[in-house]
């Protein structure tokens, strides 16, 4: 192996991120206690990443850190590998996470000046999880994917313990706090761990760590099929990747954590970390794995079932709305993971079906990000820089604040999969058409009871927001909030009515 | 006559916007006047029209745009002669539900003590939300029509679910006492329903690898294996057995429409029920014949099972909502054994039945909630002789009752006779039992409606009767029933006006089904 020229364009976008985050830092450090230019600073690079994530990707593919091809153990002969890779597929998945995390900035706002969390820092680590969900994206390497997925979640563990306390009776929240943020780190780390374990048997069998190189050595590997180690690695990886994506049985720390975090932390765990697993899972699990998704699609297929199932069983009985929310989203993990499960059966395996579940997964990601995304802003909306807070206290919103309530209940009727946001509707089709592309019928019948379940408890929510009640007063909500909102729901509305929009961008996958 | 077909949908979108935003009364008069809109549009679609095509769905009209290739729908529209009796019947039911709203806006229901615990005790008022239901009775219209209009698949499935949350809150809020507990059943179950929709539809998209009604009615199931048409006709057949409803999934029904505001019973049991037996026919039949020979006997033995499960229940019913709901089971379950004999004598049947009871019992529905609203009470042991307090009242109600029992000359009877004949002329055993069962069931609807009026119109007048008022009908509730009045006369007395209709499409959809 030698050392190769650096493509520094194909680079620009993940330079920019981590220059962002930096100067971020720096800005909180020259004018200390003030947010406003901190955060400028924080959007300004943000938008910059996604406009150079574009600009890279409408060029021609550009690898970087490549490895001459050679002859792997077993005989396989291999051609250039590169670890880093600019396309299309990274140039979605970068823009994707900047948009994320320009709406969660937007969405911080009210914390921040409630000075639940130090403005510099936490900025410092939102845009830090960015650089490491921008880099996920161009990763091609089952080293540079892990080391991704991780620089996304590090912060994460921070930010979900940064909660000071803002009022002299609110004991209860920075403990949550720590005690969701040990859990989140707990399971993360045991997660990782298995991750790397799967990895380095792979790598063993293998001897390829490269996302091209792991197809090819598998597919011309016949003798790996007697050993058993082999289906234990494949298992292993992505049993620990589904934990990024709160999947059953790795969920059980999402609602705590989610609780115990500040709303626009919670907010972002439940779209740029489901957003980061689901790309590490349609990378590895599909790209790389491809020779052995006949181990893999059952695993996705129990993994969807137990997790859509489980979520929206425990989500009935909530009674908090983040902890609501957090089980929706597990609820929500499960349907995105769904078309994968049709992956068990052969016909799913065909190379048209297959191309019709992955962009039918990543469509129902970028409908669900919306959709969480405008449910989040609603809820910060209404309750500014306190917590969620108990389901009863949201009686009578909806009356008493109608564009925000229309707004939540749009997004919460969205995330149900029913009209009037065709948005929603359009992400059950989606899912249920990727499902049976592959012939699974019987998963598309119990996305389908799930889709009952799950109404029942978005429908209380709404429910409540339109009883009769004397809410709370409103507090003040800066305006950058209801910039987000807007902008959310409109995407929504606009995606509802040309629903094409997504399924192209999926296609770029 | 493009322009028609979009201003049906798009007429009623707007309306039901303004409706919202509008202040209360002005937005119910201008909803009001979308639904009249719509439904002179809808008449219109009858006038110029060419059948297009030698298809096996041989449309009149028809717009076909792509919409989301990526998900195979286009937004393709068309009406013929099967579909456009039931988008008139929709358009004018809702435009006479948003005119009595423009009259009388339902109270919204009450939390009470105990039934709803934690909640301030509300009091029963009449507020400024009646503009809300008119814009929700629009949107529901909106879903209908589509549901009726639409040619591609996809298409068809996007407004079979519109209808959901419009029709939850139209309960729920303006509901009688146990108005939650029926709203949430029937959103849920109905859901479940059209989910089962949902993967019923893909599994044909995928199989037959396009979503085009036209083309896969013609095709007649060729290119689908046996398996996979079984498998989508199940799915299809449950998603619109849910909707119909057919016994055993009917129990969402009752409840529903007894809680429901007048208005509510009226559009769902005149038309939304509609959009099963609808869909049973144009998309599970017609799709997949192959899956729904093979079903056939037993969708048949089921629509039986309810014919007389629903007739036997009304005789034992205490309550003149409920009553007649359960009576609707009964209607659909002829409407379903028509389709079931998958003939073109069952088909007609099955579509007149779906007129006629759409008329009647649209009608029952707004005698009932005229009773109700007059008398406080629909408990047939505290209702008797309204012949002689209100003989307008009864007079109607007798007219409407006895009308669904079917007597000759009034609608009910030719979807009911049709039916039972089909099912002789299907031959086989089997078959002649559930023809001799159904006439049964027919005789039993002649016994429990001729009960309900011993019960309520004659007799000496009891208490709730003799109090009640006003006594004379209102000019709003003659304008609003005397359409339905005269239609069920028409289509007693010459039934060929639906039959001449339906006559060619129906032909040609068995010829296309038939192997």
């Amino acid at each position: 192996m030698s050392v190769q020229a650096i493509d520094q364009v194909a680079l620009l976008p993940a330079y920019l991120a981590a220059v962002t985050a930096v100067a971020a830092f720096v800005t909180d450090l020259v004018v200390p206690g003030r947010r406003g230019p901190v955060l400028s600073v924080a959007a300004l690079g943000t938008v910059a990443t996604a406009v150079a994530a574009g600009i890279v990707g409408a060029g021609p593919r550009r690898g970087t850190f490549c490895t001459a091809g050679g002859v792997l153990p077993g005989g396989v002969h291999v051609g250039t590998s590169c670890s880093y890779v600019a396309d299309h597929t990274g140039a979605l998945v970068a823009v994707a996470f900047c948009a994320v995390a320009l709406a969660v900035l937007g969405l911080s706002v009210p914390a921040l000046r409630a000075r639940v969390a130090p403005s510099g820092e936490y900025t410092f680590l939102v845009l830090a999880s960015l650089t490491g969900g921008v880099v996920l994206g161009y990763s091609r390497d089952l080293i540079t994917l892990v080391i991704a997925l991780e620089t996304l979640t590090l912060p994460l563990y921070v930010l979900v313990g940064l909660r000071r306390r803002t009022r002299a009776d609110d004991v209860r929240g920075p403990r949550d706090a720590a005690a969701g943020s040990v859990t989140f780190f707990a399971v993360s780390v045991v997660s990782t761990a298995v991750t790397l374990l799967g990895a380095a048997l792979l790598y063993g069998l293998t001897g390829a760590v490269h996302l091209d190189r792991l197809a090819a050595a598998l597919a011309h590997r016949d003798d790996l099929r007697h050993v058993p180690l082999t289906a234990a690695a494949v298992l292993l990886i992505l049993v620990g990747l589904a934990f990024k994506v709160a999947a059953v049985p790795f969920h059980g720390w999402a609602p705590a954590t989610y609780d115990g975090a500040p709303l626009p932390v919670a907010a972002y765990l439940s779209t740029a970390s489901k957003l980061g697993g689901i790309v590490a899972l349609l990378y590895v699990g599909v790209d790389a794995l491809r020779p052995w998704l006949d181990v893999a699609g059952p695993l996705f297929a129990v993994l969807a079932v137990a997790t859509m199932t489980v979520g929206n069983l425990t989500a009935l009985r909530q009674v908090r709305m983040v902890r609501l929310l957090a089980f929706s989203s597990v609820a929500q993990a499960g349907y995105l993971i769904a078309p994968l499960g049709a992956l068990a059966a052969p016909a799913g395996r065909e190379p048209a079906a297959l191309r019709v579940i992955v962009a039918g997964t990543l469509g129902y990601t970028i409908f669900y990000l919306l959709l969480e995304l405008g449910a989040f802003a609603g809820v910060v909306a209404l309750r500014g820089a306190d917590g969620g807070g108990e389901l009863a206290e949201y009686r009578g919103v909806g009356r008493a604040r109608p564009v925000v309530g229309a707004a939540l209940a749009l997004a919460l009727v969205g995330l149900a999969g029913l009209p009037p946001g065709l948005a929603g509707l359009f992400a059950k089709v989606t899912v249920v058409r990727a499902t049976l592309a592959g012939g699974a019928a019987w998963l598309a019948v119990v996305i389908g009871l799930n889709a009952v379940v799950g109404l029942a408890y978005y429908l209380r929510v709404v429910v409540q927001l339109y009883r009769p009640g004397e809410p709370a007063p409103a507090p003040r909500v800066p305006v950058t909030v209801g910039v987000v909102l807007a902008a959310v729901t409109a995407a929504a509305v606009v995606v509802g009515f040309a629903p094409q929009l997504v399924l192209d961008a999926a296609a770029l996958f | 006559m493009t322009v028609l077909l979009v201003a049906t949908l798009a007429v009623p979108a707007l309306g039901a916007l303004a409706a919202a935003l509008l202040p209360d009364r002005t937005g119910r008069v201008v909803g009001t006047v979308a639904a009249a809109l719509a439904f002179l549009a809808s008449v219109a679609l009858a006038f110029g029209r060419e059948p297009g095509g030698t298809g096996a769905i041989r449309p009149w009209h028809q717009l076909d745009v792509p919409w989301a290739p990526a998900l195979d729908l286009r937004f393709h529209l068309g009406v013929d002669g099967i579909s456009w009796p039931l988008v008139v019947l929709t358009t004018l039911l809702t435009l006479l539900c948003c005119g009595y709203t423009v009259w009388r806006v339902p109270v919204p229901g009450v939390d009470r003590p105990g039934v709803d615990p934690g909640g301030p005790a509300e009091e029963a008022r009449p507020d400024d939300r009646g503009r809300y239901l008119v814009a929700l009775l629009l949107a529901i219209e909106v879903g209908i029509l589509g549901v009726f209009e639409s040619l591609d698949l996809v298409l068809f499935f996007v407004f079979f679910e519109i209808v959901l949350l419009p029709m939850y809150a139209v309960i729920a809020v303006w509901g009688g006492p146990r108005r939650r507990a029926a709203a949430t059943k029937f959103v849920l179950y109905t859901l479940f329903g059209s989910v089962l929709l949902l993967a019923g539809v893909f599994v044909v998209v995928a199989g037959a690898g396009t979503a085009d009604l036209v083309t896969l009615t013609q095709r007649g199931g060729a290119g689908l294996g046996h398996g996979t048409q079984v498998v989508a006709f199940a799915l299809l057949a449950l998603a619109f057995a849910v909707k119909s409803p057919l016994w055993p999934l009917h129990t969402w029904l009752p409840d529903a429409h007894t809680e429901a505001p007048t208005v509510g019973s009226v559009i769902l049991a005149g038309v939304l029920l509609k959009m099963g037996t609808y869909g049973l026919l144009r998309v599970a039949v017609g799709t997949v014949p192959g899956g729904a020979r093979t079903l056939a006997p037993l969708l048949g033995v089921l629509a039986t099972a309810a014919i007389l499960i629903g007739a036997l229940v009304c005789l034992r019913q205490t309550e003149l909502k409920r009553l007649i709901a359960y009576s609707s089971v009964g209607h659909m379950g002829f409407v379903l054994l028509g389709i079931a004999t998958l003939s073109a004598t069952g088909f007609q049947a099955a579509l007149v039945g779906n007129i006629a009871h759409g008329l009647l019992t649209g009608l029952l529905f707004f005698l009932a909630g005229a009773l109700k609203d007059r008398a406080h009470t629909g408990e047939l042991d505290r209702l008797g002789g309204l012949r002689e307090v209100a003989p307008g009242l009864a007079g109607l109600l007798a007219f409407a009752a006895i009308g669904s029992l079917g007597l000759p000359g009034l609608a009910g009877f030719w979807g009911e006779l049709f039916t039972v004949y089909a099912a002789v002329r299907h031959g086989g055993p089997l078959w002649m039992v559930l023809a001799v069962l159904a006439a049964v069931g027919g005789a039993l609807a002649a016994a429990y409606f001729l009960r309900l009026l011993r019960r309520v119109t004659h007799g000496p007048a009891v208490n709730a009767v003799v109090g009640l008022r006003p006594t004379a009908l209102a000019g709003a509730e003659l304008v609003a029933w005397s359409p339905l009045v005269l239609l069920a006369l028409a289509v007693g007395l010459a039934p060929s006006l639906v039959l001449a209709l339906t006559a060619a499409p129906v032909h040609a959809l068995v010829t296309a089904v038939t192997p």
